[in-house]
């Protein structure tokens, strides 16, 4: 994004220090990676979302649209993104249920955008009102079929505003959707943040070869090799987009089992090849530690206190934090798992990265449970009496 | 005169129908895929063009007769 | 005068000239069943885009799932092959994002208005300016003739054994209670009508929708004992009525006259209005408050 842009979002913003709740960092930091683009539906509790951007992103030369409903707000996202917007949209369990087919559609298509999920307790509607981590899995196999994905889960404010622009950077860089993860307590919280002064962003690599030369979706020639280079509706290109199993030239080549195979797997290695470069966790007290508590977004915080308060009361705990949640940091974890006799997960659901961690673990280490559903997040002694 | 793309015609014609001379009609023998394609009939053309934008499969172009000698 | 210099300019190319510029030749022959129209529905589209003489480089077409989605794989121009029924969503997408952009969408009778007609009424409600295409053919032609919302009350369909139960959409009248502010049907049997309307639409800055009754020849014709091609083709024709002469039989015409419009479909322009077009007035919006 160029200096005039960046400027443009700043003044759009407003005081270089606000006290501002996660979904308005969310809209905050959208605006200062380059989203131009939201399209919407209200839900509770990342309606606040769609609300800043209505405001905001006409200020700054951007489109807001609220759609009739989440199937066509993600649709919306991805036809603007094709037209070369950064785009994103923002929902909640219920819309993000229905947004499934079309994300499905964007790893098919292979399209940059974000989509902000702001957890609530489900199944259903659930409790609209109240915070959740039950949507983990749906990011990483909600949709049909084989694709990889990468879901950013921020555990404070400023962290949600820094995050939103590396979840634009990364969509724009390995041309896929990018999942940031709140939960209602993250989303409605108010912390300090600091908007940043200089902003790196990163734009999608574009094509520099003439369109009779041009293959949408065939090999990356100056970007990542397995990420081709995206030539934006309206520029001469004449691209075929299509959900359907197609060639390197985006034509439909659904008779063939080779021709899905190459698709896909390129399509699943250009992300997981970078594993150890998308992964990124927080570690604290983990030298000496027998048992570690593992953890991830709002439950961090209360993991941290359980931390603290382990170690007063002489208990050898260390502590990990999954900022990344996919793809899945299966080296730290396995590393982890060596080094203590005990990882403790938890998440505000019934058992959904535990068994991730499980999978990851060495045999001979203990992996329990701090689960807990119902809206609240844990206390410390929660967590410590499953320590 | 009429041109036709053979590996495109599917053989429904509705341009031997439609066509207001009559100057379409089946070819006798079946072709290689399985079809009848419209032969023209000697001198009934007016090259009107309705066989070329009621034909489905874009198989048909009416061209003009010196054009085709040339 | 210079334009109608222009008119005889159009008629003057050829065909095979309209096929070389807008066509995929490598995706051809096409997939549509012997005697389909679906792929009239393309070449009248392809003679209007002429005719308008749009930018194919400032043009994108869109579908949805179905034979007619198939459309947009056969132009050699940007393309969108969405999901079931979402065309319409990625289009309001498209044009708000490049309002430059000649925003183009063909859809099915079931795309657009059994799993789609949500996004259907919203489109036409915003008055986004776009032209839709719909292929309606009373079916669901693509997943073997199952019962669509257009299928006629008591005509055949696989899930309908007994005969439809249901009474059907009309898409066209839909349109307009929705907002369109273009709205036309016509069969694919006289080609010049369906042509210029599409021009029309293209022109028009709002929400344009053309219905076109096009015979599917298979899941249809088969189920429903509309005979031959020609039968069927033929049958769709006489089943027709201009709107004009709909008109002046409903306020003069004989009761026998009156009697036999109720078995009829209107055909031809049905409504036409100026309104702005949402992606006008986002523009609007932004040069006002824009810092
Ligand atoms: C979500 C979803 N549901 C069902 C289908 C299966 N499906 C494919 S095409 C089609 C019907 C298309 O009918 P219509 O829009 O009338 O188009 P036609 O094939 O008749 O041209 C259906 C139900 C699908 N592709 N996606
Ligand atoms: S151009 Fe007209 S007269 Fe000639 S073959 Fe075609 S339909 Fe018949
Ligand atoms: S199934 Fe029906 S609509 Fe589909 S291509 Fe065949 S005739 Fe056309």
């Amino acid at each position: 994004m160029n200096e005039e842009e960046l400027n443009k979002a700043k003044k759009a913003i407003g005081e270089e220090y606000q006290f501002i709740h996660g979904d308005t960092a969310v809209a905050y930091g959208a605006l200062l990676a380059g989203c131009r683009f939201f399209g919407g539906y209200p839900i509770t509790p990342a309606s606040e979302i769609a609300e800043k951007m209505a405001k905001l992103l006409p200020k700054v030369g951007g489109k807001y649209i609220q759609m009739e409903d989440e199937l066509g707000s993600i649709a919306s996202v991805i036809g603007s993104s094709w037209t070369g917007a950064k785009a994103m949209t923002a929902t909640s369990g219920p819309g993000l249920s229905l947004m499934q087919e079309n994300i499905g559609f964007a790893h098919m298509s292979e399209t940059p955008l974000v989509l902000a999920d702001v957890q609530r307790s489900g199944p259903s509607t659930g409790q609209p009102t109240l915070g959740a981590q039950g949507d983990i899995m749906q990011t990483r196999y909600g949709s049909h079929g084989d694709f990889a994905a990468i879901t950013l889960s921020p555990n404070n404010i400023q962290e949600t505003l820094n995050y939103t622009i590396r979840a634009f950077n990364l969509a724009e860089e390995y041309r896929t959707p990018v999942f940031l993860m709140l939960s209602a307590d993250l989303g409605h919280m108010r912390e300090k943040v600091r908007i940043p002064d200089e902003v790196e962003t990163f734009e999608r690599k574009r094509p520099k070869v003439p369109p009779e030369e041009y293959i949408p979706f065939g090999k990356g020639e100056y970007g990542k090799e397995k990420v081709p280079e995206f030539g934006v509706f309206g520029e001469g290109y004449h691209t075929y987009v299509t959900g359907l199993t197609h060639d390197e030239h985006g034509f439909p080549a659904t008779d063939d089992q080779q021709d899905h195979d190459k698709l896909i797997r390129r399509q699943v290695e250009k992300i997981l090849d970078d594993r150890e470069e998308l992964t990124d966790v927080e570690k604290r007290s983990l030298d000496d530690a027998d048992i570690a508590l593992v953890s991830y977004g709002i439950t961090s915080r209360s993991a941290l206190g359980a931390l603290n308060k382990g170690r007063e009361e002489g208990k050898k705990l260390g502590y990990l934090r999954l900022k990344t949640l996919w793809p899945f940091p299966i080296k730290e974890i396995e590393e982890l798992s060596k080094n203590v006799d005990k990882i403790v997960v938890a998440e505000l659901n019934l058992g959904q990265m535990y068994h991730k961690v499980k999978e990851h673990a060495d045999k001979d280490c203990e992996i329990a449970l701090a689960d807990k559903i119902g809206g609240e997040i844990h206390s410390p002694d929660e967590i410590l009496a499953e320590v | 005169m009429i041109e036709l793309n053979e590996e495109y015609c599917k053989g429904c014609n509705l341009c031997i129908v439609y066509c207001p001379r009559d100057a379409l009609e089946p070819a006798e023998e079946l072709n290689e895929k399985g079809i009848h394609p419209p032969v023209e009939v000697e001198d009934r053309c007016n090259g009107c063009r309705l066989c070329e934008l009621i034909c489905p499969d874009f198989a048909i172009t009416v061209v003009e007769k010196d054009e085709e000698e040339e | 005068m210079e334009k109608k210099e222009e008119k005889r300019e159009v008629e003057m190319i050829s065909a095979k000239e309209i096929r070389d510029k807008y066509l995929r030749h490598d995706m051809m022959p096409h997939i549509f069943c012997t005697g389909c129209g679906i792929g009239n529905v393309l070449d009248y589209t392809l003679w209007a885009l002429e005719k308008e003489g749009l930018d194919m480089d400032k043009t994108v077409f869109l579908s949805g799932i179905g034979c007619s989605s198939r459309l947009p794989g056969y132009i050699d121009v940007d393309s969108l092959h969405t999901t079931h029924g979402r065309a319409l969503a990625f289009a309001t997408g498209v044009k708000i994002t490049n309002p430059e952009l000649n925003v183009i969408v063909f859809t099915g009778d079931g795309d657009c208005m059994g799993i789609g007609g949500n996004h259907f009424i919203h489109a036409c409600r915003r008055n986004i300016d776009i032209t839709v295409i719909a292929v309606n053919n009373y079916i669901y032609g693509m997943t073997g003739g199952q019962v669509a919302p257009t299928t006629p009350e008591g005509d055949y369909a696989t899930t309908a054994p007994y005969g439809n139960l249901e009474p059907a959409f009309d898409m066209s009248e839909m349109a307009i209670s929705s907002g369109a502010t273009y709205v036309a049907r016509w069969g694919v049997k006289r080609p010049n009508q369906p042509i210029n309307s599409i021009q029309e639409a293209l022109q028009n800055k709002g929400m344009s929708f053309v219905e076109m009754m096009s015979p599917c020849t298979t899941a249809y014709s088969r189920q429903n004992r509309m005979g031959s091609i020609e039968e069927f083709w033929d049958w769709y024709d006489n089943k027709t009525i201009l709107a004009e002469d709909h008109e002046r039989i409903k306020q003069y015409g004989s009761e026998e006259e009156k009697e036999e419009l109720k078995d009829k479909i209107k055909v031809g322009v049905l409504h036409k209005e100026e309104k702005k077009s949402l992606s006008e007035r986002i523009q609007e919006l932004i040069e006002e408050v824009q810092v």
